[in-house]
Formats: C-alpha cells, structure tokens, sequence
C-alpha cells in the first residue's frame, strides 16, 4: 500500500508523486516569475516616472530636446496616430473577419490563401513596415513625414493581429446562437449585426485593446513615417513624435535623458492601462453583454 | 398540413434517413420517438429546412407544406421558418435583455410599432406562462432566468412570430421534471391553435402530449421510418415486433 494517495491530477498525467511536484514547482514558478518581471517593470517605470509629473509637464512641449518642458505634443501626437490606425484598420479588420468566418464552399479557397497573407503578414518585422510606409506614404504618395503616413503604417502592422484575434472572436461565438437566429427566421444581415457581433463585442473589443497596446509602443516603424518633431501638430499632414519614440530619444540620443524619458514611459504606460480599463468598464460590465450561461448539461 | 415525400437525408454522402413518407395534420400533436441517431432531428430539422445551415448535409424528396414544396425555388426560406418554429434541446435565447429576445425577430418581420410589439410579447409569455415571472425583469439579461425560463421563453420568442407550426427537438432534455411538466401542460394547450412535432427520448412523455406517434429506427444503419399513427394504436397495438418492443422497454 502507498503511503500517501497521488493527486488526482498526477493520475491522469501518469506521473510519480515526485515528478509531480517537479512538474508543479515548475509551474507556479513560471506564474510567480512572470508576475515579479511584470511588476519589477511597471513599478521600476512608475517609481522614477511619476514624481517628475506635474500640470506643467502635461500642459507644455518640451523645451531643450525634452529635458526640460513636456510631453503635450507628443501625447496629442501619440493619440492622433492611434485615431487614424484605428479608423483605418478597424472597418478592414472586421469586415476581412467577417468574410473568412462567413466563406463556405468555394468562398474557402479564397479564405484560406487570405488568412495565409494575414499570417504572413503578422511575422513581418514593424521596421520592414516602417520602411514600407516610407516608401509608400512618404515618398511615392509625397505625404511626407506625418502623422497620417504614421498612422497609416500602424494601420498595416496592426491589421494582422487585428484580423486574427476578431475572427476567433466572431467563430466563438457558439453554434446555438446562429441556429436560434436561423430557426426565427432571421437573415444572414440580421444574424450577423443584430446576434453574432454582439455577442463576440467583448472578445473583439479584447483584440482590440491588444492592438492599440501594439500601436502605442511602436517606435522602428514610426520613426521613418511620422517623424520626430516635438511640435503641436496642427492636422495630419503635419510630422508628430509618439510617446515611444520620445522615450527612445530621451534614454538613447540625448545626454542625461534616461531620468526623463521615465517620466515619459510613465505617460505611455498609463495611458495603455487607461483604454484598457476604459474598455473593460464600457463593454465588460453592461448587464447584457457576458453573464455566467447557464450550464445545463 | 405538411406531408413528406421520400424525404431523404445524407450527410458527406452517408444517408442518415432514407424514404420518409408522413403526413402531419393541421392542429396535432405529432411525436417522433425512437433510439438515438435514427435521424429525428435530422427529419425535424429538414421541416423547416435549418439542414440549410449545414453544409454537408444534402436533402432529396420533398416537404410539402399547405401544398407546396417548402425546397422549391420559389420559396422564401425567412418567411417558411416564421410560419414554423423551433425549439432546440439546450435552451438558446440571446445574450440580451428578455425584452429584446422578445423583439428581435418581430422588428425583423416589419412589426415596429411600440404598443404592437410590447402586446405580441405579453401575448406570447403569458401564453407560456412566464409573464408572471418575467414582467418586471424585462431589461435583465435572459441568461439570468432558470433554464426551465430559458426554455419558455424561447418558445414565447418562436410564438410572438405567430407561426403555425412549432418544432420541438427534445425542449426537455436538460430541464428537471418540474420545468419539464410546465412544457408538457404548454404544448398540450397549444393542440388546435398550431401543429405541434415534437420529438423525444421520453415515451411516456409522447403518449401524453401526443395525438399521433411515429417511430423512427435505424436499419441497415440508416435512420427509417417504421412506424406511425393514433397514439393509443401505437402504444396499445403496435403492427411492428421492433417498435413493440422499444415501446415496453425491451430494445432500444
């Protein structure tokens, strides 16, 4: 007789007692690890960035290539580049998904040579992207340096993913739900906008939160297309420098920057965490989007 | 009301109900019993042609409704699946609130008016006595109700459509008995105002609610006809040995 009874989960892996506890120490060592190294980075951004803000570094541009003055600009910048990705690549991501989950029959060959792009597409480094928004925008349509080639060029690096995660989010959506629609005499129209997209709303607002975050932190590609100029820009045409590009010039190519660029990794971060909380609270806590489902069998 | 003729069924090429000759009269009961995968559901969904939605199903024969072929090319399959409704096993409403499972597809048949579609909704959860239950909690979520409530209310949903057929795959197997007895006294009150096909697992069950019985049975693994007719002739004096025997419990 064993002394002591293996775990019911040691059973079904077929392992000794003590390569269980391996195997488990392995385990939550990954978790604890992981969390100390997520920790360690947002606190150590916090902990240097926080105390150096202030209503003035919110309310001016910076002055001295950013060791005095703000960030003004550059948040106004970051978020008109984020606004033209999104408006661009938010329509094509979500139609192009809706198309691959609805090809049947003949429609499947297309599907399947599309969602090979896509995935080609997603394993392109972003500076491969940035020199291709330069050429593109930059040059042969004479766009120049400027928001809108940035924006533009996000617009193509996040597609991809963007693509990726609504599919999944729109397939998810369980079977039920379209034969109920179905059986109610509902049109494809209908069961599309009025039952499937509702329903997939959280998961695709999750790859969307995804999306933005890549955007945000984007710095190569950015570089090439929307320039680093620290002024307000005045509309898209104008050149504007991202967050993240500021905190690369800040820690890289300005002398005794590395203090201030905290500041502004801090804005970055919070600003991430902010639409992240933001679109939780609007799509995650409606009474009617996501309640526990009854499990019945 | 609706006859089939040779209504077949395959699926990737594999016949799952081959030849299905029955005709179900307007105002009956109709069940379907008989062991698992003989093609009930399969025949029930053909009814209201859901087999659309399956890619790899091929459908030969034909469903006559009010005389004609519901497979024709003329005939539009939104409008056919209003006049016949369907409840599934698993209850399905929305995840929205109970109001809108209510009007959603009512404001998709063209009834947009207020008071028109606040009546047709009452109308049709009192019909299924969930109106009680419900009238204050109509801007809650319909995953907050019981699945028995579920269930109702996906029958309500299918009823404010005022079709004249409603089928019915096995609404009970995932409810308790109480919950199950509520839809058993509810199809029963819907004898004469609308054509009821309903197929089960449970043959008592069947002989409660039903004014015809048939049996499907899978021979030469595919899923047959065998037997059909008055529900007490069935129960009480079955011409077939194989259904006389499923029906006392001692096959199937």
């Amino acid at each position: 007789m064993p002394k002591a009874k293996p775990k019911a989960a040691a059973c079904e892996l077929k392992l000794s007692p003590r390569k269980y506890w391996w195997l488990e120490v392995w385990v939550y060592g990954a978790v604890v690890l992981l969390g100390l190294v997520l920790c360690w980075l947002i606190g150590d951004i916090l902990w240097r960035g926080l105390p150096q803000w202030s209503w003035a570094f919110f309310s001016t541009g910076p002055v001295d290539a950013g060791l005095g003055g703000g960030v003004a600009p550059i948040l106004i910048s970051s978020i008109a580049i984020l606004l033209v990705t999104l408006v661009v690549s938010v329509p094509v991501a979500l139609l192009t998904a809706i198309a691959l989950t609805q090809a049947t029959g003949r429609g499947r060959g297309g599907a399947f040579v599309v969602r090979r792009f896509v995935e080609v597409l997603a394993g392109v480094p972003s500076i491969v992207f940035g020199l291709f928004g330069n050429a593109l925008f930059c040059v042969y349509l004479g766009w120049g340096y400027s928001i809108l080639s940035g924006g533009l060029t996000m617009a193509c690096m996040v597609l991809p993913l963007l693509i990726r995660t609504s599919e999944v989010a729109i397939r998810s959506v369980p079977i039920h739900y379209r034969q109920a629609a179905a059986a109610l005499g509902l049109g494809p129209a209908s069961t599309l906008f009025r039952v499937v997209l509702p329903a997939a709303m959280p998961s695709l607002m999750a790859g969307l939160v995804l999306s933005v975050g890549r955007a945000l932190s984007e710095t190569a590609a950015l570089i090439f297309t929307s320039g680093y100029v620290t002024r307000m820009p005045e509309s898209v045409w104008d050149s504007g420098r991202s967050l993240s590009v500021h905190v690369y010039d800040l820690a890289m190519n300005v002398a005794g920057g590395t203090s201030r660029s905290y500041a502004s990794a801090a804005v970055l971060v919070g600003l991430i965490l902010f639409i992240n909380l933001v679109s939780r609270w609007m799509f995650f806590s409606t009474a009617h989007t996501r309640v526990p489902e009854v499990r019945l069998d | 009301m609706i006859t089939t003729r040779n209504l077949s069924i395959s699926y990737l090429g594999r016949p799952a109900l081959r030849d299905v000759n029955l005709e179900i009269p307007r105002g009956e009961v109709l069940a379907i019993v008989g062991p698992s995968g003989c093609g009930k559901s399969s025949f029930l969904s053909a009814l209201n042609r859901l087999t659309d939605l399956v890619p790899e199903a091929r459908v030969t024969g034909q469903v006559m409704v009010d005389g004609q072929d519901i497979f024709g090319s003329t005939q539009n399959r939104l409008a056919l699946r209003r006049k016949i409704g369907m409840i599934f096993q698993r209850p399905n409403p929305f995840a929205m609130s109970v109001r809108r499972n209510m009007e959603l597809a009512q404001r998709e048949f063209g009834v947009r008016n207020r008071d028109a579609l606040e009546t047709r909704s009452r109308t049709a959860l009192q019909a299924v006595g969930l109106w009680d239950e419900v009238q204050d909690r109509m801007t809650q979520s319909a995953l907050q109700l019981s699945g028995g409530q579920q269930q109702r209310l996906c029958i309500a949903r299918a009823l404010a459509l005022e079709p004249e057929v409603l089928l019915l795959d096995e609404p009970c197997s995932s409810l308790d008995p109480i919950s199950s007895q509520r839809i058993e006294t509810l199809i029963r009150d819907l004898r004469d105002k609308l054509t009821v096909v309903i197929v089960t697992h449970n043959l008592a069950q069947a002989r409660r609610v039903a004014d015809r019985v048939a049996v499907f049975w899978t021979k030469d693994q595919v899923g047959q006809l065998i037997e059909s007719g008055e529900t007490e002739t069935i129960f009480s004096r079955p011409s077939d040995p194989l259904v006389a025997d499923y029906l006392q419990g001692r096959q199937g």
